[in-house]
């Protein structure tokens, strides 16, 4: 079985949106942006900006036909800006030119008058101005005001965690050509297809049914693309409106960084308290969300931070509130994990502080205080198939942590200038969007006459190899080669109404609509194939290996056969179909429900080496024991762990994302924000959990999206291990990314200040 | 302006008249239509835009990988190009299919840049181990999968090839048989030599406004003002790329790119650990192109060659026409990009003396990552030492000043010492007086002070195991 999508890959052939060849006339798209992060929006010129040649339109807010807003939860987002800038890349207007060149020239000479206001980038700030996105929320369970005086320890302090850049490789962009009836399709490069296809109606005044939207594949996108590539598909879609004539806009990779929002970053407050035997009893966790200039998906990551908040811990007393806050900021999104990484690296703070004060290993707390089966959360679901203990117990039996630690030790005392730390990251991860409602899809198969099936659904591949796996469900419900199954793109006209490629369910909602399509199919298939062997019923007849089998035995119907002749028979051979994952609800008056569908397992060990003369480390191994469920496709799912590890180490170690005081990005290119390259990779061994089976996953499996990156947060605590074999007494702050200049500054900011400088 | 221009793209002859300072990248997409070669950040950083160029080096075709986004396009005339397309064969690549295999791809979008990278490895060594066949991918960025797959596939190819490709009297055959590349690569050396190379035509009285070396900066800063300017590409210029010994001197043409550095004989004679240490600047294919001279003139604050040869402190022969004028590069910086340079002047080669016997030389870098990243803070050192005393020092560090700094005092300090904590520390604390860096996206004011003492601790603790510990100095 090979990889369908990785064959084009290999060869170049796989196309992108930039990649489609254009139609003769194609004008290109820039847009201008607001280079001043917050002020009264006074005037627009654009004289200059007109006259140069080449230029076919600039459009503002005053083009817009429809209504100007593309907020998704709360509307609070113009495309446009109208009366008001909030951050610096804030889009104005949108050249469209006979060159790419001509545009971003033209893009550049628009010029806007702005009354400045105070710029806010701190989330704390923002609190205490009152500059809130929705109100916040609190999740309680047990008693928490009751139940410090039984705590032996009670630790109180405060953690920060950065943005994360997606840098999808694949930028931003949309071509939109103009189709009969005044309509318009979009190629769009989302995760999103609904929401281009509703923000576009609405900008343009149009019924749904005059915009198709169209998505082949993504280079990547990780969240990037699911509220975030609306904007730039509308604005092509407008250009190509007003001028009848195709657009494409594809954002320089500057332009990409500046204007669009990225993981949230996160200003905690804790306050953890512990029995003398190392038992969590109480704690208690304040979150400020850099929400950025508008909603965005900003209170759904919000959310999951609360849900995510104790980790794969049990905690029988917790009060979390978390705030999201208003800064001056492109508005942040989401990225893969969704507010869960940084609720976890709270909790994981909160545990390595509680250590360091009781003198002990921050893993002796945290294996104290594993989740066990019937466990509740502070959402009030409790546990079902919990594997926080075993695959803890596998990790240490696997990769011998007794030897791990003992040739740790034996390195760190022999070596002055390298110092070698470990860190145990366990990790538990919610399955199913946690608004409820979204977790619905559908699909659309068909057979066709010479035996091959095309399937269409919701999902959008975007890398994680969700066609292989939708191609697989086709290919075992029908018991027919895989070759015979083709993924189509993901199209509003043939799947109406979806809900995003995201919140790592896509294989799981698609794959289950997917399904039954098929055994729609199937049971008219059998219907026709009992007819032609004369069976007494269908429940005698079983397709296997595209063999008609009756009462067990091998018949001559193979099937392409057995597909010509219901055709002939006047039988069905599509099927669309739809699912909704069941038993799940959420009451948000009360905060308690059953979010999620299923939880997601697992442990790993994480061991670094940290050159403390020169501030630099490397990640040495990433050892872990993960619950795929039954996968469906190891290799994919593999690679999807790997690449999920990667990710959560770079946002803990090298990934820094800096704006200035007056909110403009420093960090917006691949030369100054860097993410981990092929050296920086360590040994990454992982090994699925045996016997993990799943039922409500598609074929038994479970997502796996997602919950991998969270195991990135221990290199964060092994660097801080290894931190203190150099200086033991020293007590760090907690604040990620710890790139090379904190390590450095955390080694000698003390020695260092007796130097003088002039 | 406009220039022509005659190549093979991949089995195809192609004639164009083009502004020579169009970027390959374009070229390909736009002009040929062959979207396999990706734009991913037009800067270098991310390798999707990967291709490989061949020319003759000596009898064979050598092949080498560049970043298409920053190349000129006028470079490629009388060569051959090869795309991700250039590679297909009916069948998978040994390299295509141990990705399929390895499931070393993901979303797709950086894969042609890993192929053609891993491919070029194969094409330009003849010797083959795992280790080497990863760092070809040094320039490739990989978001979605971790590289660990990626690792994985580039050694089982490496195993593979190995099995195949021993000592084969032809290379290209032999790796046609293999199934790395298709037929028609066999037919190249032929064709190239058929080509008529065609000489850009230059306007020889028009200054030109962009003077083009490797490209791999100005491209990446002002690659629309090249498009708009007339521009001269200086390795049509008679400007040398060769490095010779010469005299006791060591002589490196301007356009020796960084790779001719590190697969230079005379260099690893006398600066051993160079090669090794050349690995943190840029990626393969930057070092492919990156020249010495461009390195110098660009006068980057933070130029790991400039830093380096600062300490070696070597002479800059610059020529205008018929004239030449020498000056010590340590001399050749009067602020943050400005040079002693006159108008026309250009410059040719530099120049330095061997290292003596009883020198040391030591490279430091610390970047955010480690590979393909730009320093937050380099350094070099070198040293001579009689009788345990230090009789030459020179010490550079790039990163802290608006210039590549040559550390006159803290040089001078240390002549005539011995080597000692005591020393080493008051040295450290005179090299803090000569810097003033500031706070950018490489790192606050404060850090890259702390960070060059801790480098020029490094220097003494990598040079003199024996006489100096990190607890002595920290």
């Amino acid at each position: 079985m090979k990889n369908y999508d990785l064959i084009r890959h290999v060869k170049g052939e796989s196309q992108f949106v930039d990649d489609i060849l254009v139609p003769e006339g194609l004008l290109y798209a820039s847009v201008s942006y607001s280079k001043i992060a917050h002020g009264e929006l006074i005037n627009i010129n654009i004289k200059d900006a007109i006259k140069i040649k080449g230029v076919r339109g600039i459009y503002t807010v005053r083009d817009i036909p429809g209504e100007n807003q593309i907020g998704g939860i709360v509307p609070d987002e113009v495309l446009f800006a109208t009366d008001r800038v909030e951050f610096i890349g804030q889009p104005i207007a949108i050249v469209v030119a006979d060159s790419q060149l001509i545009a971003m020239e033209a893009a550049r000479k628009i010029e806007i008058e702005v009354n400045e206001l105070p710029v806010i980038t701190d989330p704390r700030e923002a609190f205490k101005a009152d500059q809130l996105i929705v109100p916040p929320r609190t999740f309680n369970l047990g008693n928490i005001d009751e139940c410090w005086h039984q705590c032996e320890y009670i630790i109180e302090g405060s953690a920060e965690s950065g943005g994360q850049e997606h840098l999808y490789l694949e930028v931003q962009g949309a071509f939109a050509f103009p189709v009969e009836g005044g309509g318009v399709k979009i190629i769009s490069s989302t995760q999103s297809p609904t929401a281009v296809q509703r923000v576009t109606a609405r900008i343009l005044n149009l019924p749904m049914h005059k915009v198709e939207v169209d998505v082949l594949r993504l280079g990547g996108a990780f969240g990037g693309k699911e509220d975030q590539a609306t904007a730039w598909a509308v604005m092509a879609a407008l250009a190509s409106f007003k001028l009848n004539k195709p657009v494409k806009l594809i954002l320089p990779r500057q332009e990409d960084m500046i204007m669009t929002g990225k993981r949230h970053p996160y200003s905690s407050d804790f306050k953890i308290g512990l029995n003398k035997g190392g038992k969590i009893i109480g704690y208690e966790v304040t979150f400020y969300q850099n929400a950025g200039a508008a909603a965005d998906l900003s209170p759904a990551v919000l959310e999951r931070t609360l849900f995510h908040c104790t980790n794969s811990y049990y905690i029988p007393n917790v009060k979390a509130t978390a705030i999201s806050c208003k800064t001056n900021l492109p508005p942040n999104t989401a990225f893969r994990g969704f507010g869960g990484p940084q609720a976890m690296f709270v909790i994981e703070s909160a545990i390595y502080k509680a250590a360091e004060e009781m003198g002990i290993d921050p893993l002796e707390i945290q294996n104290k205080n594993l989740l066990d089966e019937g466990d509740e959360f502070p959402y009030g679901q409790k546990t079902e198939n919990c594997h926080a203990k075993i695959t803890w117990r596998r990790v240490e039996e696997k990769y011998n942590i007794t030897e791990i630690r003992n040739s740790v030790n034996e390195f760190n005392n022999n070596n002055n200038i390298y110092k070698k730390g470990i860190a145990f990251m366990p990790i538990c991860f919610g399955i199913s969007f946690t608004n409820t409602s979204m977790n619905q899809a559908s699909a659309l198969v068909h057979v066709y006459t010479d035996g091959s099936i095309s399937v269409s659904t919701a999902a959008v591949e975007m890398g994680q190899g969700v066609n292989e796996k939708i191609r697989q469900v086709a290919s075992k419900v029908f018991s027919v080669n895989i070759e015979r199954v083709k993924t189509e793109t993901t199209n509003t006209t043939r799947i109406a109404n979806t809900s995003p490629t995201a919140a790592s369910s896509s294989a799981d909602l698609n794959g289950k609509a997917t399904e039954r399509a098929c055994l729609n199919i199937l049971a008219h298939l059998k219907v026709t194939a009992a007819e032609i062997l004369n069976a007494s019923s269908s429940s005698h007849i079983v397709i296997k290996d595209e063999i008609v089998y009756q009462d067990g035995t091998k018949t001559n119907l193979v099937w392409n056969k057995l597909i010509k002749t219901a055709h002939l028979k006047r039988v069905n051979l599509s099927s669309h179909a739809f699912y909704a994952t069941p038993g799940i609800h959420f009451d948000r008056e009360i905060e308690k429900g059953k979010p999620f569908a299923y939880h997601v397992y697992g442990t790993a060990v994480i061991e670094v080496t940290v050159d403390c003369l020169r501030g630099i480390y490397k990640i040495d191994s990433v050892k872990a024991i993960h619950d795929f469920g039954k996968s469906i496709t190891p290799i994919i799912d593999l690679g999807q762990a790997e690449g999920a590890i990667m990710q959560g180490l770079g946002w803990m170690t090298i990934e820094e994302i800096i704006y200035d005081k007056k909110g403009e990005l420093l960090t917006d290119a691949l030369s100054t924000y860097k993410v981990p390259d092929i050296h920086f990779t360590p040994d990454v061994q992982i090994e699925f959990l045996k016997n993990s089976e799943n039922p409500f996953g598609i074929f038994k499996s479970k997502a796996i999206g997602e919950p991998p990156l969270m195991y990135g947060i221990g290199s964060y605590f092994a660097i801080m291990n290894a931190l203190k074999q150099f200086r033991p007494d020293a007590r760090f702050n907690i604040s990620a990314p710890i790139t090379p200049e904190k390590v450095l500054l955390n080694l000698y900011s003390k020695v260092y200040a007796n130097i003088p400088i002039q | 302006m406009k220039t022509k221009i005659k190549f093979i793209c991949n089995s195809e002859n192609v004639s164009a008249e083009v502004h020579p300072g169009l970027s390959l990248l374009d070229f390909l997409r736009k002009n040929l239509a062959l979207t396999g070669t990706k734009e991913g950040c037009r800067e270098g950083d991310c390798g999707a835009c990967t291709v490989l160029i061949g020319e003759f080096g000596g009898k064979e075709i050598s092949y080498y990988s560049v970043n298409s986004c920053l190349f000129p396009i006028g470079d490629v005339n009388g060569k051959h190009v090869v795309t991700v397309e250039g590679i297909n064969t009916d069948e998978l690549t040994i390299v295509q299919e141990s990705f399929v295999e390895e499931g070393a791809s993901q979303c797709g979008f950086c894969t042609p840049g890993f192929i053609v990278s891993l491919t070029g490895y194969f094409l330009s060594n003849k010797i083959y181990n795992p280790n080497d066949a990863i760092d070809s991918m040094d320039g490739n960025i990989c978001r979605c999968t971790g590289h660990s797959s990626i690792i994985r596939a580039a050694q089982k190819s490496a195993e593979i090839l190995s099995g195949n490709i021993t000592n084969h009297i032809d290379h290209i055959s032999a790796l046609i048989k293999s199934g790395l590349i298709p037929d028609y690569f066999s037919e190249i050396p032929k064709r190239l030599k058929q080509l008529k190379q065609e000489k850009i035509s230059e306007e020889e009285k028009v200054v030109p406004n962009f003077y083009i070396a490797g490209g791999t900066d100005l491209f990446v800063q002002k690659w629309e003002d090249v498009l708009k300017n007339d521009v001269k590409l200086l390795s049509s210029n008679g400007i040398s790329s060769t490095i010779i010994e010469e005299n006791g001197k060591c002589i490196i043409g301007a356009a020796a790119t960084v790779s001719d550095l590190i697969n230079s004989d005379i260099i690893s004679k006398y600066l051993p650990h160079l090669k090794e240490q050349l690995k943190l600047f840029g990626s393969l294919p930057i070092r492919n192109t990156a020249t010495v001279g461009g390195n110098i003139v660009n006068a980057s604050p933070i130029a790991d060659i400039t830093i380096i040869l600062l300490a070696l402190n070597v002479v800059v022969h610059l020529k205008k026409e018929n004239n030449e004028r020498k000056l010590f590069l340590k001399d050749f910086y009067k602020g943050y990009k400005t040079l002693d340079l006159k108008e026309g002047e250009l410059v040719d080669c530099i120049s330095f003396d061997y290292p003596a016997g009883n020198s040391h030389f030591n490279f430091e870098k610390v970047s955010r990552r480690t590979y393909l990243d730009i320093a937050s803070v380099n350094s070099s050192i070198y040293l001579e030492i009689t009788d345990d005393s230090i009789i030459t020092a020179h010490l550079s560090a790039g990163g802290v000043a608006p210039i590549p700094l040559f550390l006159k005092k803290t040089s001078e300090f240390l002549n005539g010492k011995t080597i000692t904590a005591d020393n080493v520390t008051e040295a450290a604390a005179i090299s803090q007086t000569e810097i003033s860096p500031i706070t950018d996206a490489r790192g606050s004011a404060d850090y890259k002070s702390l960070l060059l003492r801790q480098l020029f601790y490094a220097h003494f603790i990598t040079l003199f195991p024996d006489k100096m510990n990190v607890k002595e100095l920290a």
